[in-house]
C-alpha cells in the first residue's frame, strides 16, 4: 500500500493523502489530516478558515479515484507503469463543514472500471465517524499525453 | 430490429452527452461521436454501457476501438443482436 503512495503524482502542497489502510479490485480506504498549516485557510475563509469543496473533492479523488486507479492499472501490464489518471467528472454533496486540523477518512467503492474509465461511489468521514461528504467521481487512465 | 429502430434508440442515448447541437441534428451513420458531436471519450464510455443496456449486448475492447461513427455503433449493435 506504501508502493501505491509513491506512484502518486502529487506532492506538497498538493497532496491530500496521508495513508491508504485497505485497498481491493472494489474498494479503497484512506486518510488524510488537514495541517491547519495548508496554504488556502488563510483566504477561505478572511478569519474564518474552512476547507474548500474542492479541496474536499480533491482528497476524496486522490484516494478513492487516483489510489484506487493505479492498483487496478498495476494489475493489467498494458497499463503498468505509465498510468496516468485525469478526472473526467464529479458531484459531490457536502454535508459538514471539514476544519483546520480535521482527520478525515475516505471511502470509495468502484462502480465499474471499463474502457479505461474508472468511476467510483465515494464518501468521506470526520474523525467522530460522521458523514461529510459523499458523492461519485470518475477519470480515465490514460497511456500518454493523448487527448482525453 | 430495423436499422431505423436502432439508430433512433442511439440517437436518445448519446443525446446527454452530446456538445455540439448542430452536429445532434444532423444525426446520420456517418456522424463522428468525437468530431461531430463532440462527445470526450470519458463520455464515449457511458454512451457504450448505455448501448450495453439498451440492447441487452455486450461490447468488448476491440469492437470499442472500432466505434468511431454512428455507423460504426449501428453495426456492432446488428453483429451483437440476436438473430431473428
Amino acid at each position: 500500500m506504501q508502493e501505491l503512495l509513491e506512484q502518486l503524482p502529487y506532492s506538497r502542497p498538493f497532496l491530500f493523502v496521508d495513508e491508504i489502510l485497505q485497498v481491493s479490485d472494489n474498494n479503497i480506504e484512506g486518510i488524510y489530516t488537514f495541517s491547519p498549516d495548508l496554504f488556502f485557510y488563510k483566504g477561505h475563509f478572511k478569519e474564518n478558515p474552512v476547507t474548500p469543496g474542492v479541496i474536499i473533492t480533491e482528497c476524496m479523488a486522490q484516494i478513492g479515484l487516483v489510489c484506487l486507479g493505479i492498483y487496478l492499472s498495476n494489475k493489467q501490464s498494458s497499463l503498468r507503469s505509465e498510468a496516468k489518471i485525469a478526472m473526467t467528472s464529479t458531484d459531490i454533496e457536502f454535508l459538514k463543514p471539514v476544519f483546520p486540523g480535521e482527520k478525515v477518512r475516505v471511502c470509495s467503492e468502484k462502480q465499474y472500471f471499463r474502457f479505461n474509465k474508472l468511476k467510483c461511489k465515494v464518501e468521506m468521514y470526520n474523525c467522530e465517524n460522521i458523514i461529510v461528504a459523499k458523492g461519485t467521481i470518475a477519470g480515465m487512465i490514460i497511456k500518454d499525453n493523448s487527448r482525453i | 430490429m430495423s436499422e431505423k429502430e436502432i439508430l433512433t434508440r442511439l440517437k436518445k442515448i448519446v443525446e446527454p452527452y452530446v456538445q455540439s447541437l448542430e452536429g445532434l441534428q444532423n444525426f446520420k451513420e456517418e456522424t463522428d461521436f468525437l468530431n461531430d458531436l463532440q462527445i470526450n471519450s470519458a463520455n464515449l464510455v457511458d454512451v457504450i454501457l448505455d448501448v450495453e443496456d439498451e440492447f441487452n449486448i455486450e461490447i468488448d475492447n476491440d469492437s470499442m476501438e472500432g466505434m468511431l461513427t454512428v455507423g460504426d455503433a449501428k453495426a456492432i449493435i446488428q453483429r451483437k443482436l440476436p438473430q431473428g
